[in-house]
């Protein structure tokens, strides 16, 4: 993953230089070359980074500069009061508690269930493993909507309908994208530690535990980010497993919030900011192990 | 796919047990039991029962009817919901994946030229997509408002008229399509990642034989990256053909709960229809049979790209 990242990529306008060396012309082309793929990229970052800025920006807005034309790009006055109005109207800290209690677990479950069975794919000598291997890749390919209704029902009859069990405890059984980031990853270890262990009589358990998994730490936490950003955004499965407002997630919540209050879109946009936050840190800090696991899990796909 | 060493086992051996017994077998077993058990659980019974179930009418309150193919039969001759859900699913479909990969392969291919700050780039278009697309879909509302919404305005600025995107049947989807671009993040990088990875000798050699720049992206870059190509466009198919978060918070009305696609429906999607028949009708029999008809069409329209994609596509 890692050279992916690091390797500078400008062949095309490299080599043009190299053909180019001596004639002015082709300095000028150059510069050309340079500064129009930067210019254009400038323009569509802004373009990108405008919705957000008008989100952030709206939080501090009063409420009649929201629809004022000419665009207000910067409020008269900031109105940081925003922020405790729309927390003290929208149960935050229960809501961020409530999809914390969710993430957490299945963050932990997903990485270490799959790590498991990617072991398993991995490091195990049997026949048909490839076979099998297939057929997890394949199941990534059934839609989330045939297995839903009969989940539902079956979750329904075990009585588990309003709880967290239906989000947390299927994390806990492997998933097939971490399981084949992971497989991929475990691969790439020495055999041979693996070997000189099997012969000194470590179990596959200790091998495992003792070898495996502490090499495999990045793997580990670009699967456990991953699993954590996809159940702390998620908003369907809430949405159908939760009827208690007082178990709603921050999605599920903010949902409600927006639909149920009278139109406040600087309190909206307040609420929408801060149940951005963590999400945006964490994108921050982790930038590099995000699209770095896209990039592995895209390709060798 | 990497390949991997399969060890070799005789033909022919009796009993399973002693096959496992030498090799892995059993330690295979026990580490993939979490897959296992979660395949037979969450996958396997879940499929058969659906099957099951969409021959059947089913509240949750009263043990489900077999009614036969009544379900089937109504959905495509009793259900114009069901149709108006399937044909702007279509429509959607249709248009946004190949202008959604268009857009991100201009992105992907603007970032690859040696641009300073591009991991910064790529963060700022990457970061859209991890956004909960209930702030997306509130943001949108207060951004595409008819009056004095920052699209509008800044249209009028250049001499556009402004137009009711969410509120009117005409563009409630091209909205829909449109907003379809702020979260193609993820597409642009596996397109960069793509790109990385063609070999530099080959751009020297079209420009030796005096290739223009459009010429390089047409005869070398896309027949190299084809086959990333196709996964986006595998990919995008089916999470398109899925599309439920943003258009349901784009367009689901609480006052009303029965209208949940957009004006006169022109933004119903199937993902939100099959929703409402599941879990504000409660038909469940009905909503299986949805079910297994998109994943009909799901399956049909990914064999279909990658078998035509098999014609043309580049492998190494």
């Amino acid at each position: 993953m890692a050279q992916t990242a690091s390797k500078t990529v400008d062949q095309p306008t490299a080599s043009a230089e190299r053909l180019a060396v001596g004639s002015r012309r082709a300095g000028l082309t150059d510069v050309v070359g340079r500064a129009v793929p930067l210019i254009f990229t400038l323009f569509f970052a802004a373009l990108f980074l405008l919705p957000l800025y008008w989100m952030v920006v709206t939080s501090l807005k009063a409420l009649d500069e929201v629809f004022a034309d000419p665009l207000v790009w910067w409020p008269a006055r900031l109105v940081w009061e925003n922020y405790p109005q729309a927390l003290a109207q929208f149960p935050f800290v229960r809501y961020f508690a409530n999809t914390a209690t969710i993430a957490i677990p299945v963050a932990i479950g997903t990485s270490l269930s799959s790590a498991l069975v990617a072991y398993a794919f991995s490091r195990l000598r049997w026949r048909g493993r490839d076979a099998v291997f297939y057929l997890i890749l394949g199941t990534l390919m059934i839609p989330n909507w045939v297995t839903l209704v009969p989940l539902y029902i079956l979750f329904n009859k075990m009585d588990w309908l309003n709880t967290y069990k239906p989000l947390i405890v299927p994390a806990f059984f492997g998933d097939p994208f971490s399981i084949f980031l992971l497989r991929q990853f475990f691969l790439r270890q020495p055999q041979e530690l693996v070997d000189a262990a099997r012969v000194d009589g470590a179990s596959h358990a200790r091998v495992f535990f003792q070898i495996i998994l502490p090499l495999s730490k990045p793997a580990l936490a670009v699967v456990a980010l991953f699993a954590f950003i996809n159940s702390w955004t998620d908003f369907f499965n809430p949405l159908i497993y939760l009827s208690d407002p007082d178990k709603y997630t921050l999605q599920v919540g903010l949902f409600n919030f927006f639909g149920l209050h009278v139109v406040n879109w600087p309190g909206f946009m307040a609420a929408a900011v801060v149940i951005l936050a963590p999400i945006a840190i964490l994108f921050v800090l982790a930038q590099r192990a995000f699209i770095e696991g896209i990039t592995f899990t895209g390709l060798r796909g | 796919m990497a390949t991997v060493e399969v060890a070799a086992q005789p033909e022919g051996t009796a009993r399973l047990w002693r096959r496992m017994r030498r090799g892995d077998g059993l330690a295979a077993l026990a580490f993939a039991s979490p897959w296992i058990v979660g395949f037979l659980w969450f996958q396997l019974y879940p499929i058969v029962a659906s099957l099951y179930y969409s021959f059947t009418s089913y509240n949750l309150l009263r043990p489900p009817i077999f009614v036969g193919l009544n379900n089937f039969r109504n959905l495509f001759t009793h259900d114009p919901l069901f149709l108006k859900a399937l044909q702007n699913t279509a429509i959607f479909t249709l248009i946004s994946v190949p202008l959604d990969l268009a857009v991100a392969l201009l992105f992907a291919l603007l970032l690859n030229r040696n641009i300073p700050g591009r991991s910064m780039f790529r963060a700022i278009f990457y970061f859209p997509a991890i956004i909960p697309s209930v702030a997306t879909g509130i943001l949108w509302i207060l951004i595409l408002n008819t009056q004095g919404g920052l699209v509008n305005v800044l249209m009028q600025k250049i001499g556009l008229p402004a137009l009711p995107w969410l509120t009117s049947p005409q563009w409630a989807m091209p909205a829909l399509i449109l907003l379809s671009l702020w979260n193609i993040g993820p597409v642009v990088v596996i397109f960069l990642a793509g790109l990385q990875d063609v070999p530099r000798v080959l751009y020297e050699a079209a420009q030796l034989d005096g290739a223009g720049p459009i010429e390089l992206v047409r005869r070398v870059t896309i027949p190299m990256i084809s086959p990333v190509i196709i996964f986006n466009l595998v990919i995008g198919l089916i999470a398109a053909l899925q599309t439920f978060a943003l258009p349901f918070v784009l367009f689901a009305n609480k006052q009303d709960a029965s209208s949940i696609g957009g004006p006169l429906n022109s933004a119903l999607m199937y993902s939100v229809q099959l929703y409402s028949v599941a879990f504000q009708q409660y038909r469940m029999g009905y909503a299986a049979a949805m079910a297994w008809v998109l994943s009909v069409i799901i399956f049909t329209l990914s064999l279909f790209a990658l078998r035509v994609s098999g014609r043309f596509v580049h492998y190494d």
